[in-house]
């Protein structure tokens, strides 16, 4: 494992975007940065911008409108990039599945590495799933 | 002077969810404003028609994750009507327990995202950690943090016995002392909050009555207009007060939430010791029929259901219009004329909702 992926590991910077969730998972992701479950002591930042982003947290089923800001963000992401997904409704469409305007999953428009289910999935799944991620990228090393 | 358009989102730090507002500058100010929205927009409303109505109750549940439970009381006390069915008393008063938890919840991670889109982000923190009070309760009294799922036509699906509601009692105790300490003071006094909201996206009581401001953005501007005065549920029995200041800006809309907030935390109490024994649920037989308008009063104002029954399982139409849609027209009122740097505060004093808006 190289220095860089070293650091990345120790230091993952994290983009989240709702892709059309019900804002369940979205407060429970920043519920993981607040006071309580803290995630900042792991070296995990929130950060706004996908260009200096390793690791795309999206919640919420992909849609007809969202899904081409949502690879637009995907294809900002510098390699070696992760995705992940929070949330039922993220994973399969889930609750949302008959919704007319809903392609389903988030798998349907980029790839993705972890599946976190729940709904709302819990603070601690989130972060669970993030160290999986992050396991991936020591694994392979890209 | 050139005029310059700036995208405001739909990706943004001080936005959790996806709105795109185009604001128009001229130099630093904002002269006009455009929202685009559909980026969350999934279609519940046909999807409602296409599920049975008792299947409803849990996508109501997720219509919005911060408002989950009166969005599902609405619908359920809808359903309620259109069948006819008289709701046990214990019931009632559970309901109102739960609305005003996750109001609650609501207005401390609002008063959170607000000190934080301000940069004051220590205070952000104490909201959060007051918060997970909150949570903490949700998740003993109905088993889960966020979505309580614990509506259902006919009452409640969960009951509280007498030690979960001492320990609750206990903790609401502790939860106000949190707010008092370390909340409700810095929001009130504090100058760097007075200097950021003061004066900033003023919206006179006219306008508000105009532009068909509800909730606390009508609330700060002097209107008072709360659905909890039609007495719903259990609110006529308690007996309710609306919270209503005269600042008519950011910062009012500020005391109206922090004012709220022991409101709240008092009527979560004063609905537990009011709580009679009894039924928690009853039987519902039959289908819906008719027309029928439910009204509620969520954290962000004022929620409209309009059902449409035909006695079939399904239901024939079902329209939601949801607080922060009214509001959109008072925050485009409020932005000409302010700076640049104070849009995302102004746009998040309203408390947009952006999946009940968009549903």
């Amino acid at each position: 494992m190289g220095i860089m992926n070293r650091a990345r590991i120790k230091s993952p910077w994290l983009l989240h975007f709702d892709c059309g969730s019900c804002n369940g998972c979205d407060i429970e992701i920043l519920a993981a940065l607040t006071p309580f479950y803290d995630v900042e002591r792991f070296g995990i930042v929130n950060m706004g911008n996908p260009k200096h982003a390793d690791v795309l947290l999206v919640t919420g089923p992909a849609n007809h409108r969202n899904q081409r800001v949502l690879s637009n963000l995907y294809e900002q992401m510098p390699e070696p990039r992760r995705v992940i997904v929070v949330g039922t409704c993220g994973c399969t469409g889930g609750v949302f599945h008959n919704c007319p305007n809903v392609l389903g999953g988030i798998d349907r428009v980029i790839p993705v590495d972890v599946y976190i289910p729940g709904c709302a999935a819990r603070p601690e799944a989130i972060i669970d799933g993030v160290v999986l991620a992050l396991e991936s990228i020591g694994a392979h090393g890209k | 002077m050139a005029r310059t358009v700036i995208p405001f989102g739909p990706q943004h730090p001080v936005l959790p969810e996806p709105i795109h507002l185009k604001l128009e500058l001229e130099d630093e100010k904002v002269i006009g404003v455009m929202p685009v929205i559909g980026y969350v927009h999934r279609g519940i409303e046909k999807a409602a028609e296409l599920n049975t109505f008792r299947q409803n109750i849990n996508l109501m549940d997720r219509i919005c994750g911060i408002c989950s439970f009166i969005h599902s009381l609405t619908y359920c006390q809808g359903i309620e009507s259109l069948i006819g069915v008289e709701v046990p008393a214990r019931a009632r008063f559970l309901r109102v327990f739960w609305s005003e938890l996750s109001r609650a919840h609501s207005h401390l991670l609002w008063l959170g995202l607000l000190a934080d889109a301000m940069g004051f982000e220590s205070l952000f923190m104490q909201c959060w950690r007051a918060r997970e009070m909150v949570l903490d309760i949700s998740e003993m009294t109905a088993g889960h943090r966020i979505i309580q799922a614990s509506c259902t036509i006919g009452g409640v699906r969960r009951d509280m016995d007498e030690e979960m509601v001492r320990e609750v009692e206990k903790r609401l105790i502790a939860l106000r002392q949190l707010v008092d300490s370390s909340i409700h003071g810095v929001f009130l006094h504090d100058p760097t909050i007075r200097q950021r909201t003061a004066g900033k996206g003023v919206l006179s009581k006219d306008q508000a009555e105009v532009l068909g401001a509800v909730g606390h953005v009508a609330r700060a501007s002097g209107v008072a207009v709360d659905m909890r005065q039609t007495g719903y549920a259990a609110y006529g029995e308690l007996g309710f007060e609306p919270v209503v200041e005269t600042g008519c800006d950011s910062h009012a809309r500020v005391v109206v939430r922090t004012r709220e907030l022991y409101q709240s935390i008092d009527l979560m109490r004063r609905s537990l010791t009011a709580m009679p024994d009894g039924r928690i649920l009853i039987r519902v037989d039959g289908y819906p029929v008719g027309e029928t308008v439910s009204r509620c009063e969520q954290p962000r104002g004022e929620v409209i259901y309009y059902l449409k029954g035909n006695g079939t399982n399904h239901l024939e139409r079902l329209k939601i219009r949801t607080p922060t849609f009214a509001n959109i027209p008072p925050l485009l009122a409020m932005m000409p004329g302010c700076e640049l740097a104070d849009a995302p505060v102004i746009a998040l004093s309203i408390d947009p909702c952006i999946s009940c808006t968009e549903r």
